[in-house]
C-alpha cells in the first residue's frame, strides 16, 4: 500500500509576498497607514512634529548665540549658549579644583570596567576584573577625597553633574543589597527581624524624602555629641540610600510573592538551608522577575540626588540655578541651563533602562 | 548567572563599607567639636584658619558664582571683610549656602560663624529665635511688579489678584497683612526661588509678583519687554537686612558690629581700597587714624590686631564701593543708593562713632 504523500505543500512552489507589504513601503502601509484611525493618527502626530520641531531647532541651534561674555551679547530670539565655555566644568565638577580633575575623570573612566566586570558576562580577564569590581569603590574615595599622597579634598567642593553620579551610583549600589536583606526579612518567620523590616520600611514610605534630610541635616546635629559629626555629603547619601532601599524591598517582595511554592518546598526537599535555597533557587529567579521596578527604583534615586541643595551642595541643576543668578547672565540662560541638566540626566537615565532591557532579555529562559 | 547576582550583592556590600568608611570627615569632626560653644567663637575661628559664613544658593547681586566658581557679591562682600580683619586674608572663608528654610537652624547648631543672606531684622528673629543682628546693611522694602495691561496703578487696587511669592520669608507674612489690613482678597501662587517665582510670573501664572524692591528692580531689568510692567509705588514693609550670629558671645558679636561699621565709616572718612593702606600709616584725621590702629587702643577692646579694619576695607573697599561693585547703578542690577545712602547724603547709613 501506497503511503500519502505527506510532502504534497512542496511541490508547490511558495511565490514571494506582494512587493507592496514587505520593505520601507510595506512597513509604512502596515504601522502608518494600517486603516483610517492609524491614517488620521498619523497625520495629526507630523502636525504636531511639524509645529513643535523647526521652532525648537531654530531655538537651540539656528537663531542661538553662541560666543559671548555675558547675557547682555546674547542678542537674538534664539538660545543663548555662550555661557557654555567658560561654566560647563562647573556644571560637570561643581567647585572641585580644576588641577585635579583628572582625579574625578580617573575615577568615572576607572567605573565603566568595574561595572562591565558586574553587569556583563564573557569578558575576558573576568576573575581578575571582578576584583577590582570589589576594590573599586575604595580606589574612587580615595582619588575623589584624597589622603596618601594626593592633595584632600572635602566633600563640599564635590559638585556638577560628579556629584549626582558619586550620590546616584553608590545609593544604586547600597540599596540592592539592603532592599533585598529587608524584602527576605518582610517574609521572615522571626518576629523580631518581621517587625523590624515591616516598620522601617512602612515609616520611610510613609514620610516624605525631604523631611527625612531636613531631618538629617539639621535635626541630626543637635543629637549628636559635639565631638562627632559625619559629613554632610554623606547624611544625605545615606538617606536618599534608605528611602530608595524601603521601596526596593517592596519591589522585591513583589518578585518573592510571585515565586511559586513549589520552588519553596523544592528547596526544602533537596535538603537546603534558607540562605542556600534563597541564593540558589528563590532569588534569583525573583529579581528576575522584579527587574523592571527595581530599574525605575534606581532612575527615581538617581533623579532624587538633585535633592543635595537641601546642604548646600550644588549639582548640575544646583549649578543651572545659580548661573541663573549671576547678574551677567540672569534672566538670559533661564531654559537653557535646565536643558543642559535634563540632557545629562536623561542620558544616564536612559543608558539605565536600556541595560534593562538588555538584562532582561539575557536572563529570559523562556519558561515561566 | 547565580553567581553574579551574587558579585553584585557582594560588590555593594563593599562600597556600603566603603562610603562609611570614607566619609567622616576628622577635619570637619574637629570643626564642629569647637564651635558649638557658644562663648570664644573668634579663638575658634583663628585656630581652625577660616571663616565659616553662610551665604543665599544664589541671589542677583548678593550672592553668586564667577567663571571659576568663586562666590561673590554684596553678602559675600561682609564674610571677606570679617575674614580679613580677623585671619588677614579675606579668602579664608568656607561658604555654606542656605535656603531660606535652613539659615537659622545651621546658625543655631553652630555650623557657620555668622550668617550673611539678605536676612530681615525681626524681633522674633532677634529674641525668639536668639540670634544677634550685627546692623544693617541694606535697608529694603517690599513692593510689587505687574503688567501695566492689568490697568492697576496702585496695589490697593489689587483686589481678587493673583500674587507670585516666595515661601518661608517675611514677605509671605507682610502680604498677609497687607491684603487684611486694606480688606482685600488675593490668591497667593507659592514658589520656592527668585528664578522661579520670575519665570511664573512671566508665564502669567500670577497678576503681580511681589519681593523685596532691590529684588524687583534685579528681576525687571532683565526682561525683554521691560516698559509693559511697572512696579507699584506702595512699599508695604521695612526690610533691615544684615548679617547676624548667635546670641551669647558678644565679643564675636561686637567684631562683627564694628567690621560692618568700619565698611561704612569708611565711606564717610573717605577711606578706599585705593588709599587704605597709605592712610594706614598715619593721616591728620584722628578719627582715620583710630579706626586704621594709629591712635587710641580700639583695637585691644576688640581683641584684635590694630590693622584690623585695613584690612576690612582693603578686602573689597568701603561700603560705597561694594555697593557699585556688585549691586549699584552700573551693575546689570542697576539699583540706586536711595535709603542705603549715607545719613548726610540724603539716606538712612548712620554708623556710631569710632572711639
Amino acid at each position: 500500500m501506497d503511503t500519502p504523500d505527506l510532502n504534497y505543500a512542496g511541490s508547490n512552489k511558495s511565490r514571494p509576498p506582494p512587493a507592496n507589504t514587505v520593505g520601507i513601503i510595506g512597513w509604512i502601509r502596515s504601522n502608518l497607514l494600517g486603516g483610517p484611525v492609524n491614517t488620521c493618527l498619523t497625520l495629526i502626530s507630523c502636525y504636531i512634529l511639524w509645529l513643535i520641531v523647526p521652532p525648537l531647532l531654530d531655538w537651540t541651534i539656528f537663531n542661538a548665540d553662541f560666543t559671548g561674555d555675558s547675557g547682555r551679547e546674547c542678542t537674538t530670539e534664539g538660545a543663548c549658549w555662550a555661557w557654555l565655555d567658560q561654566r560647563i566644568y562647573q556644571f560637570l565638577y561643581g567647585f572641585y579644583p580644576p588641577d585635579s580633575y583628572w582625579r574625578v575623570n580617573l575615577a568615572i573612566i576607572l567605573l565603566l570596567p568595574a561595572l562591565a566586570y558586574v553587569l556583563f558576562d564573557k569578558l575576558p580577564f573576568s576573575r581578575q576584573g571582578r576584583w577590582f569590581s570589589l576594590t573599586y569603590p575604595f580606589l574612587a574615595t580615595f582619588l575623589l577625597i584624597g589622603g596618601i599622597g594626593l592633595e584632600g579634598i572635602t566633600t563640599d567642593k564635590f559638585g556638577g553633574f560628579m556629584l549626582n553620579l558619586v550620590a546616584g551610583i553608590s545609593g544604586i549600589v547600597l540599596s540592592l543589597p539592603i532592599g533585598i536583606l529587608l524584602a527576605l526579612g518582610r517574609r521572615s518567620k522571626l518576629p523580631a527581624i518581621r517587625i523590624l523590616s515591616v516598620s522601617f520600611i512602612e515609616f520611610i514610605r510613609g514620610v516624605p524624602l525631604i523631611t527625612l534630610l531636613f531631618v538629617a541635616v539639621i535635626i541630626l546635629q543637635l543629637f549628636l555629641p559635639p565631638n562627632v559629626t559625619l559629613d554632610q555629603l554623606v547624611r544625605v547619601m545615606i538617606m536618599i540610600t534608605l528611602f530608595a532601599s524601603a521601596y526596593m524591598a517592596e519591589v522585591i517582595r513583589g518578585g518573592l510573592q510571585a515565586i511559586p511554592n513549589g520552588q519553596y518546598e523544592a528547596g526544602k526537599a533537596m535538603g537546603l538551608s534558607y540562605w542556600q535555597s534563597m541564593r540558589l533557587i528563590i532569588l534569583p529567579q525573583a529579581l528576575k522577575i522584579s527587574i523592571p521596578g527595581i530599574v525605575n527604583t534606581f532612575i527615581g534615586l538617581f533623579k532624587d540626588t538633585t535633592l543635595v541643595i537641601i546642604i548646600g551642595l550644588f549639582d548640575i541643576l544646583g549649578q543651572a540655578r545659580v548661573l541663573q543668578t549671576n547678574p551677567d547672565w540672569m534672566g538670559k540662560v533661564d531654559y537653557e541651563t535646565f536643558l543642559i541638566a535634563a540632557i545629562f540626566f536623561f542620558i544616564v537615565c536612559f543608558s539605565i533602562s536600556r541595560y534593562s532591557i538588555n538584562l532582561e532579555k539575557r536572563l529570559d529562559t523562556d519558561h515561566d | 548567572m547565580k553567581n553574579k547576582f551574587l558579585v553584585a550583592i557582594v560588590a555593594s556590600a563593599t562600597i556600603a563599607l566603603a562610603a562609611c568608611d570614607g566619609g567622616i570627615d576628622p577635619k570637619a569632626a574637629k570643626d564642629k567639636e569647637s564651635s558649638v560653644t557658644n562663648a570664644g567663637t573668634l579663638d575658634d575661628v583663628k585656630k581652625r584658619g577660616h571663616l565659616n559664613c553662610g551665604i543665599n544658593t544664589g541671589l542677583p547681586g548678593f550672592a553668586y558664582t564667577d567663571d571659576k566658581g568663586n562666590w561673590q557679591g554684596f553678602d559675600v562682600a561682609f564674610c571677606q571683610a570679617l575674614a580679613a580683619a580677623v585671619l588677614g586674608d579675606p579668602s579664608k572663608v568656607k561658604y555654606k549656602n542656605l535656603t531660606g528654610k535652613t539659615r537659622f537652624p545651621t546658625l543655631a547648631s553652630g555650623e557657620i560663624d555668622v550668617l550673611s543672606r539678605n536676612t530681615t531684622w525681626t524681633l522674633q528673629r532677634d529674641v525668639e529665635l536668639g540670634f544677634t543682628f550685627l546692623g544693617v546693611n541694606y535697608y529694603d522694602g517690599q513692593g510689587f511688579i505687574g503688567r501695566k495691561s492689568l490697568g492697576v496703578k496702585s496695589a490697593k487696587e489689587l483686589d481678587g489678584a493673583s500674587v507670585c511669592i516666595q515661601t518661608g520669608t517675611t514677605t509671605e507674612l507682610n502680604l498677609a497683612d497687607f491684603f487684611r489690613a486694606n480688606n482685600i482678597k488675593y490668591e497667593p501662587v507659592p514658589i520656592e526661588t527668585n528664578s522661579e517665582a520670575r519665570a511664573g510670573y512671566l508665564a502669567e501664572r500670577c497678576d503681580v509678583y511681589t519681593t523685596d524692591a532691590s529684588g524687583l528692580a534685579a528681576t525687571k531689568s532683565t526682561f525683554k519687554d521691560a516698559d509693559k510692567h511697572m512696579v507699584f509705588p506702595e512699599i508695604i514693609s521695612k526690610e533691615p537686612l544684615g548679617p547676624l550670629v548667635r546670641q551669647g558671645d558678644d565679643q564675636w558679636a561686637d567684631i562683627g558690629r564694628w567690621v560692618l561699621n568700619a565698611l561704612i565709616v569708611g565711606e564717610e572718612l573717605g577711606i578706599t581700597k585705593a588709599n587704605v593702606a597709605t592712610m594706614s600709616s598715619g593721616t591728620k584725621n584722628p578719627e582715620i587714624n583710630r579706626l586704621l590702629g594709629t591712635e587710641g587702643s580700639i583695637a585691644k577692646w576688640l581683641g584684635l590686631d590694630p590693622k584690623w579694619a585695613m584690612r576690612a576695607i582693603s578686602a573689597n573697599g568701603n561700603y560705597a564701593e561694594i555697593f557699585e561693585k556688585y549691586i549699584g547703578k552700573n551693575t546689570p542690577l542697576g539699583l540706586a543708593r536711595g535709603q542705603n545712602a549715607l545719613y548726610n547724603k540724603g539716606g538712612i547709613l548712620y554708623a556710631p562713632p569710632v572711639r
